[in-house]
C-alpha cells in the first residue's frame, strides 16, 4: 500500500475542479450571487441581516457544496477512472475520502476564506469574522463528507443531481445546528467541540460508506 | 426464528395464516382502543380537553415509525451481509409503510399541538426536529430505489443509506437536544411517560399492540407481493425461452 494514487486522485481531483473553464469558481459565484439575493428578499435593514447574515452564510455554504459535489463520482464513472481505482490494492474508501477533500480544498475553502467580506456585506458586527471561520471551516469539511456519501449513491443514477439533495441535506442538520450555536456563544462555548466532533465522526463514517457506494456504482 | 423464516417457501407457507391473524386481531385491539380512548377515557383538562384523544394514534404512531426505520435498517444490514434476498424484500415492503406512519405521527401531532401549546410546529422540539428528519430518510430511500433501474443495485444503494441514517439518526437528535437545552425551549412534550394513569395507559398500549400487528399483516402482505412478481417474472423469462 503506497500514498501515490492518493496523491495522485487529490490531484486529478483537484485539476479536475479547475478543467472545463474556471470550474473552481461556479460555487465562488454561487456563494456570492446567494448572498447578493438575501438583502432584496428579506429587506436591507441592517438590525434584520445582521441577525440572520451568520446563518445565510451557513445555508450559502450547504448549498454550494451541493454544487459542487454533483459531478464529482459521476465523471469518474464515465470516464472509466473508478474501474481503475477499484483494480489497486488502495482502499476505495480512503481514496474517496481523499478525492472529497480535494475538492472541499478547492471548492469549500476558497468560500470559508470569504466568508469574513460576505459578512460584512451582510451587516454583521465585525469582531469575530476571523474565528468565526474555523466553525465554517469545519462544517464545511463535514458538509463536504455526507455530500460525498450522496454523490458516491448517486454516481449509479443516470440524472442524481436533486436525489443528492435529499439524501445529503438531512445529515447537514448536526453541523449546522453546532454551527449556528458555535457563531452565537462564540469559540469559547461548548457548541465549538460537539462542531469539530459531529466533523470528526462525519470523517470516521462517510469514508466507509462512500467506498461501499462506488463499489456498488462501478460494477 | 428469523433463519427459519429466512426460506422464502417457509415465509409463503407462514405468512399465508399470519397475515389474517395480525388483521384480524389487530383490528379488534385497535378498535376497542380507539372505543376506549374516544368514548369512555375522561379527558384531562391539562393535555387540552378532548383533543388529547389524538394520543391514542399519535403516540403509537410515532412509536411504528421509529420501529419501522429500525427494520428497515437491520434488514437492509442483513442484506447487504448475509445477501438473504426475503431481507431486501422485507425492507423494501417496510419502507413505504414507515414514511406513512411518519407523515401520520406529524400530522397528528401539529394538530393536537395547535389547541394545546398555541402552536402547529416548533423547531426547538428535538422530537418534532427528528422525525421530521427520519421522514426524509424513509423518502430519501423510496426515492433512491426507485432511481436505480436495476434491483440488485437499488437493494445495495438502499441498504448503505438506512445504514448511514441508523448511525446518523442518535447524532442529530442528540444535536437537537443540545440546541434545545441551550435555547431553553418550551418542554412541552414532557407532560406523557411514567406518570400516566392506568386508564390511559391500557388503551394506549393495546391501540399500540394493534397497529402493530396490523402493520405487521401489511408489510407480510407487500412482501407476498413482491415474491409473486418475482416469480410471476421468471415463469414469463422461462415461458419466452421455451416458446
Amino acid at each position: 500500500m503506497s500514498a501515490a494514487p492518493l496523491w495522485q486522485a487529490f490531484r486529478s481531483a483537484a485539476a479536475e475542479a479547475w478543467a472545463g473553464g474556471a470550474g473552481a469558481l461556479l460555487p465562488l459565484g454561487f456563494f456570492a450571487g446567494t448572498c447578493l439575493l438575501v438583502p432584496f428578499s428579506v429587506g436591507s435593514k441592517a438590525a434584520t441581516l445582521s441577525a440572520i447574515g451568520p446563518g445565510i452564510l451557513w445555508l450559502a455554504l450547504a448549498l454550494a457544496s451541493l454544487v459542487t459535489l454533483e459531478r464529482v463520482f459521476q465523471a469518474d464513472v464515465q470516464d472509466g477512472a473508478l474501474d481503475l481505482w477499484v483494480q489497486l490494492d488502495q482502499s476505495l474508501s480512503v481514496i474517496a475520502a481523499i478525492k472529497t477533500l480535494a475538492h472541499w480544498c478547492v471548492s469549500g475553502l476558497p468560500l470559508v476564506l470569504l466568508t469574513p467580506i460576505f459578512a460584512i456585506m451582510l451587516q454583521v458586527p465585525a469582531d469575530d469574522l476571523v474565528p468565526a471561520m474555523l466553525a465554517y471551516a469545519l462544517g464545511g469539511v463535514s458538509f463536504f463528507m455526507w455530500g460525498g456519501v450522496a454523490a458516491a449513491l448517486a454516481a449509479s443514477v443516470a440524472r442524481g443531481g436533486l436525489l443528492i439533495a435529499l439524501l445529503a441535506l438531512p445529515f447537514y442538520l448536526p453541523a449546522i445546528i453546532f454551527g449556528a450555536l458555535a457563531l452565537n456563544e462564540g469559540l469559547g462555548g461548548t457548541a465549538i467541540l460537539f462542531l469539530a466532533a459531529s466533523t470528526l465522526f462525519s470523517l470516521g463514517v462517510a469514508p466507509a460508506a462512500m467506498g461501499a457506494a462506488l463499489r456498488l456504482a462501478a460494477d | 426464528m428469523i433463519s427459519y423464516l429466512a426460506n422464502p417457501k417457509r415465509f409463503m407457507s407462514m405468512s399465508s395464516w399470519a397475515i389474517p391473524v395480525g388483521y384480524g386481531l389487530g383490528v379488534l385491539l385497535f378498535a376497542w382502543s380507539l372505543y376506549r380512548g374516544l368514548f369512555v377515557v375522561p379527558a384531562d383538562a391539562a393535555q387540552g380537553g378532548d383533543i388529547m384523544r389524538a394520543m391514542f394514534i399519535h403516540v403509537p404512531s410515532a412509536w411504528l415509525c421509529m420501529g419501522l426505520y429500525a427494520a428497515l435498517a437491520v434488514s437492509s444490514f442483513v442484506w447487504f451481509i448475509w445477501r438473504h434476498e426475503l431481507a431486501d424484500v422485507a425492507a423494501r415492503a417496510i419502507a413505504p409503510i414507515g414514511a406513512g406512519y411518519t407523515a401520520l405521527c406529524l400530522a397528528t401531532g401539529s394538530i393536537w399541538g395547535k389547541p394545546t401549546w398555541g402552536t402547529w410546529w416548533l423547531w426547538d422540539d428535538a422530537r418534532m426536529m427528528s422525525v421530521l428528519v427520519l421522514l426524509f430518510l424513509f423518502m430519501g430511500y423510496i426515492a433512491l430505489r426507485a432511481a436505480m433501474e436495476n434491483r440488485q443495485k437499488a437493494a445495495r444503494a438502499g441498504a448503505i443509506v438506512a445504514m448511514v441514517g441508523v448511525v446518523n439518526v442518535p447524532i442529530i437528535r442528540f444535536s437537537v437536544d443540545i440546541w434545545t437545552s441551550l435555547h431553553q425551549g418550551p418542554s412541552v412534550l414532557r407532560a406523557d411517560g411514567p406518570a400516566m394513569a392506568d386508564v390511559y395507559l391500557y388503551p394506549l398500549l393495546i391501540g399500540f399492540l394493534g397497529q402493530a400487528l396490523i402493520v405487521a399483516g401489511l408489510v407480510m402482505a407487500l412482501m407476498r407481493a413482491e415474491i409473486y412478481r418475482q416469480r410471476a417474472q421468471v415463469l414469463l423469462t422461462r415461458r419466452l425461452q421455451e416458446a
